[in-house]
């Protein structure tokens, strides 16, 4: 038996703000509903036993694939191609509103 | 209410890699003669960009591991941490999360050992910095430093007092510098530190603990440590319990502020970074990264001095990775000069970035056969001295050393001024 | 038309002067005038003159001289924009090349368009699109499938010689039935992602879409290999696809799977890969019953692991350095990123994620199981025919299940080759579904090569 999957609308709240994603009231409305849709069909994994099984995160079977400590020019991008797709930028760095930061580093 | 201090530290080194940790930029930021000049698709967080690592940055983090008696992992890998924030490009930083190249690990100082937690490998993020454009306040971001190897030194809550932690940094920091791997130039951010502090009455493990940020200095951080041991000491003095959260160091008032609560673990949701297949760390590799094992800080010292410089000069040479070189080389040329070549480093006589080591040895050479020659001109006026003088040579010779001034004041006086006191002393010493 | 012709008949034709690369272009060039705008199929076009100039500067004896394609909108190219069919990249434009492009480039072939698909791969109907919903040029009141479904459309067409999509949960293979042309999930790893946007990582794949087998195998050949930018590509050494296509495949084992033909499967869906099975053995292939239990697993582990890992790859786009704000995401994007963030946040993560890396591992030796009794495994491709426009992207169930025998294969990494095998009543093509193990896209290939020397489904294309 499924049970029924209950999102509050203050997860998603919660949710939005990890994700970064602005919401407004009507979208947040129509995800509440879809996420649980997500989550009861995805509950079906529950039916499964995978105690004895190992996880995947990787199907290549690669292991220890690395680069040599080589500086590689081809791909350094100019400070003009760097800053190409920027909405604003001054003097040669990308610019954001201020943000509030204790001197850090 | 007596109360112990218990503080761990966080340690953030840049590594001095050539390039940066996933991508072929040329990792140095700190010398950029521009922003945003070492940039590409990896490090910008372009979309389709992928990370490879850096095997160098690897093998340095393993090194420090084997320098400090880590176990180091047979697996290891990188997991993604999530957070938004504009010096960080992709939206999550490439750290380790449960898998570190290195587990444990010990460094001994006088007032007892540090153990270690861990160390790991992670990417460093871009420079912020506050300006006003156009009225307007505003972050410029600069992404140089983006990506660059970022080796994070957790230690267990052993450190007991700012003397313990002062010795305790340096320490690693000389062994990180022996081993070649970073300057640890904390005014270039190559060096970066975080404490953990709390007291406790009783020695267990109290249930708060206060995050200290912005410590720019071993001194700093031992100065944080005796402001919050009096600012704990007094809530606690309460009954109250300090809240846990994060303070900056201020080094203008010497002393921490509040800036946010910290709450249980933000909400990184790591996972595997599926760009990067996993790292098998056999013994083969192990063994290789050993032989770079690099004499570490006190057998440097005690090789120098046996070599016959003075300790105090070893510690200086210690500190200068081009002057150790230097000294390595001289070595191998002329065992016979290190003693003075090692003095002369540590006097500052030698200007050893632009003079070779076989250019000081050869000045240093027709120096004393100048002297020599110098000491053909000089032996028949130091003779002439002591034939000029035969009561004051025979009061000498009955053991009034102290005379030996007034001849050497003679000497150089005949000389017009222009004698070494050494040389002259030597000569007449020879002649007496 | 002269792109009905092979690519391999194009070749010669240049070769021996007998066909003019211009005129090809040239027709591609009237083929999206006429139908690209009214179909959505493409989302911006290369200026002709620019391409007709660049033609002239090109060495007549490259492999793939002179051919016109089009490029998913998810590849970063240096002459086009990359919008991935979102608003959020409305404006950019990548300062550097992806691997695949690259690579087609130095071959001689030249982008003449980027195709529209579902935002950021999200979708399987090519609806999720901020440049509009992509029609099926067989009934264009249906969805053209996706999210390749640009690309697909493109060659269907004949907007192109050829077209590189990008399958993460059956996003080449479910558009190449849609369309009625071949399509190929590679090996994971076999073609490089470098500069491809990242959609579901571990799952991504690169890969051709053309008229036939035998088209995709020429194209195959220059695409593949390892990249040194790529941590995950493969270093397997890349066979010559075109010269192992001539090597007839004898005596396959072909295994079909009573469960995956079961409920949910539309009947005539179901009778055509009967007819094809038949087909194989009349060209002496041996039929064999497997077992593989993993349809609904591997969908609701799929709808795990890739929002998981799309909620991840998207966080790049904070409209600092490129592109605009995060508000711009479409419905379907947004419930994606935001299940993907609730399935990795603390408290869930071992529930959701670990799980689902665990069903992989399951799912993994169940294949393993089934490839020791046969060497291909014939599936269905769609469970369903290509709804009406609009009925797939307002039910997410519905959407989520039209990935039902393409998220088996995605999870384990292998290949896939989708190829046309017939016609439904209502006259819209089917497709079927040939796996292999890793790496043997070679026999894929000349499985599916060896069965249209025989039919002529892939001949057809579209009335428009």
């Amino acid at each position: 038996m499924k049970a029924k999957v209950i999102i509050t609308t203050d997860q998603v709240k919660h949710l939005a703000k990890l994700a970064a994603l602005p919401l407004s009231d009507d979208r947040l409305k129509k995800l509440v509903g879809q996420i649980e849709t997500t989550f009861e069909y995805v509950q079906t994994l529950e039916k499964t036993d995978t105690t004895t099984l190992d996880e995947t995160n990787q199907v290549t079977g690669l292991t220890n694939v690395m680069r040599e400590d080589i500086i590689d020019d081809s791909r350094t991008f100019t400070q003009e191609q760097a800053l190409q797709n920027a909405k604003h930028s001054h003097n040669g760095y990308f610019v954001v509103p201020a943000i509030f930061v204790a001197e850090d580093n | 209410m007596t109360y112990q201090l218990i503080c761990g530290a966080e340690i953030h080194v840049e590594l001095k890699t050539k390039s940066k940790m996933f991508c072929g930029c040329q990792n140095d930021p700190f010398h950029a003669p521009k922003p945003n000049l070492y940039t590409c698709p990896v490090c910008l967080g372009l979309p389709g960009a992928l990370p490879v690592p850096n095997q160098k940055a690897i093998e340095d983090t393993i090194l420090l591991g084997l320098a400090l008696h880590s176990q180091i992992a047979k697996v290891s890998k990188f997991d993604r941490k999530h957070y938004f924030y504009p010096d960080l490009p992709k939206g999550y930083q490439i750290s380790q999360y449960d898998q570190p190249l290195c587990i444990g690990g010990y460094l001994d100082t006088s007032f007892g050992r540090v153990n270690l937690t861990r160390i790991h490998l992670e990417e460093d993020t871009a420079k912020l910095q506050h300006a006003t454009v156009n009225g307007q306040s505003v972050s410029l971001i600069d992404f140089n430093r983006s990506s660059v190897p970022l080796m994070e030194i957790v230690t267990e809550p052993d450190i007991k007092s700012p003397e313990m932690a002062k010795e305790f940094l340096k320490g690693l920091r000389d062994i990180i510098r022996a081993l070649g791997i970073a300057d640890c130039d904390m005014e270039k951010g190559g060096m970066r530190l975080e404490a953990n502090i709390s007291l406790t009455k009783d020695g267990t493990l109290p249930h708060y603990k206060v995050e200290v940020k912005n410590i720019n200095s071993f001194r700093f951080f031992a100065n944080s440590l005796d402001y919050e041991f009096q600012r704990q000491s007094e809530i606690l003095d309460k009954g109250e319990i300090p809240a846990q959260e994060t303070r900056g160091y201020r080094s203008t008032s010497n002393l921490t502020v509040s800036q946010r609560t910290k709450e249980d673990a933000a909400d990184y949701r790591y996972f595997p970074d599926p760009d990067i297949p996993p790292l098998i760390i056999d013994s083969a590799w192990v063994s290789t990264i050993q032989q770079r094992l690099r004499k570490l800080p006190n057998q440097i010292i005690t090789d120098l001095v046996s070599a016959g410089i003075t300790e105090s000069a070893a510690k200086i040479i210690l500190q200068d990775p081009d002057m150790l070189t230097f000294i390595t080389q001289v070595k191998i040329l002329d065992p016979k000069s290190v003693r003075t070549a090692g003095n002369d480093l540590a006097n500052k006589k030698i200007d050893y970035h632009q003079i070779t080591p076989e250019a000081y040895l050869e000045a240093k050479k027709s120096n004393v056969q100048n002297q020599i020659s110098a000491n053909s001109q000089l032996e028949p006026l130091v003779r002439q001295v002591l034939a000029d003088n035969p009561e004051l040579v025979a009061q000498y010779r009955a053991g009034k050393t102290g005379i030996l001034g007034f001849f050497v004041g003679a000497v150089i006086k005949n000389t017009g001024g222009k004698a070494d006191p050494r040389t002259v002393t030597e000569l007449l010493k020879k002649n007496l | 038309m002269l792109l009905d012709k092979s690519i391999l008949e194009l070749l010669t034709g240049y070769k021996n002067k007998s066909i003019d690369p211009v005129d090809v272009i040239n027709e591609a060039y009237g083929q999206i005038d006429k139908y690209s705008s009214k179909l959505n199929t493409l989302i911006t076009v290369r200026d002709k003159q620019e391409v007709l100039d660049f033609l002239k500067t090109l060495d007549s004896s490259l492999p793939l001289y002179g051919l016109p394609y089009i490029l998913k909108d998810s590849y970063a190219t240096t002459e086009l924009r990359t919008t991935c069919a979102s608003k959020i990249l409305d404006n950019y434009l990548s300062p550097y090349d992806a691997t695949v492009h690259k690579k087609l480039k130095e071959a001689g072939a030249i982008l003449i368009g980027k195709g529209n698909q579902d935002a950021w791969g999200h979708g399987a109907s090519t609806e999720n699109s901020d440049y509009g919903m992509g029609k099926n040029p067989w009934d264009p009141t249906r969805v053209v499938g996706g999210s390749s479904g640009g690309p697909a459309a493109a060659v269907a067409t004949r907007m192109c010689a050829f077209a590189i999509g990008e399958d993460t949960g059956g996003s080449i293979r479910n558009p190449a039935a849609w369309n009625n042309i071949s399509g190929l999930r590679v090996t994971y790893g076999r073609v490089s992602r470098y500069g491809c946007v990242a959609y579901a990582s571990s799952m991504d794949t690169v890969g051709p879409f053309g008229k036939t087998a035998a088209d995709l195998a020429i194209i195959l050949k220059v695409i593949a290999g390892p990249d040194v930018y790529d941590g995950t590509s493969a270093p397997h050494e890349v066979p010559d696809y075109n010269l192992e296509l001539t090597k007839t495949p004898n005596k396959l084992k072909i295994g079909i799977a009573p469960e995956m033909f079961g409920a949910g499967l539309d009947q005539e869906i179901s009778n055509n890969a009967q007819d094809f099975a038949s087909k194989l053995a009349e060209l002496g292939h041996q039929l064999i019953d497997i077992s593989l239990p993993v349809a609904e697993i591997s969908d609701a582990a799929y709808y795990i692991l890739a929002p998981s890992e799309t909620s991840s790859n998207l966080g790049r786009y904070d409209g600092i350095r490129y592109g605009n704000t995060r508000d711009l995401f479409t419905q379907e994007s947004m419930r994606r990123i935001m299940v993907g963030t609730y399935e990795l946040s603390s408290g869930y993560y071992d529930a959701f994620y670990r799980k689902a890396l665990k069903i992989r591992t399951l799912l993994i030796k169940t294949f393993q199981k089934a490839f020791e009794q046969c060497d291909v495994i014939l599936l269905p491709e769609n469970p369903i025919m290509p709804p009406k426009l609009g009925d797939l992207i307002s039910d997410p169930l519905a959407n989520m299940l039209a990935d039902l025998y393409n998220t088996p294969v995605s999870l384990i990494g292998s290949p896939s080759l989708v190829i046309p095998s017939g016609f439904h009543k209502n006259g819209l093509p089917i497709g079927v579904q040939l796996v292999g193990k890793k790496f043997s896209e070679s026999l894929l290939l000349g499985l599916g090569h060896q069965y249209q020397q025989v039919t002529e489904w892939h001949t057809r294309s579209p009335q428009l």
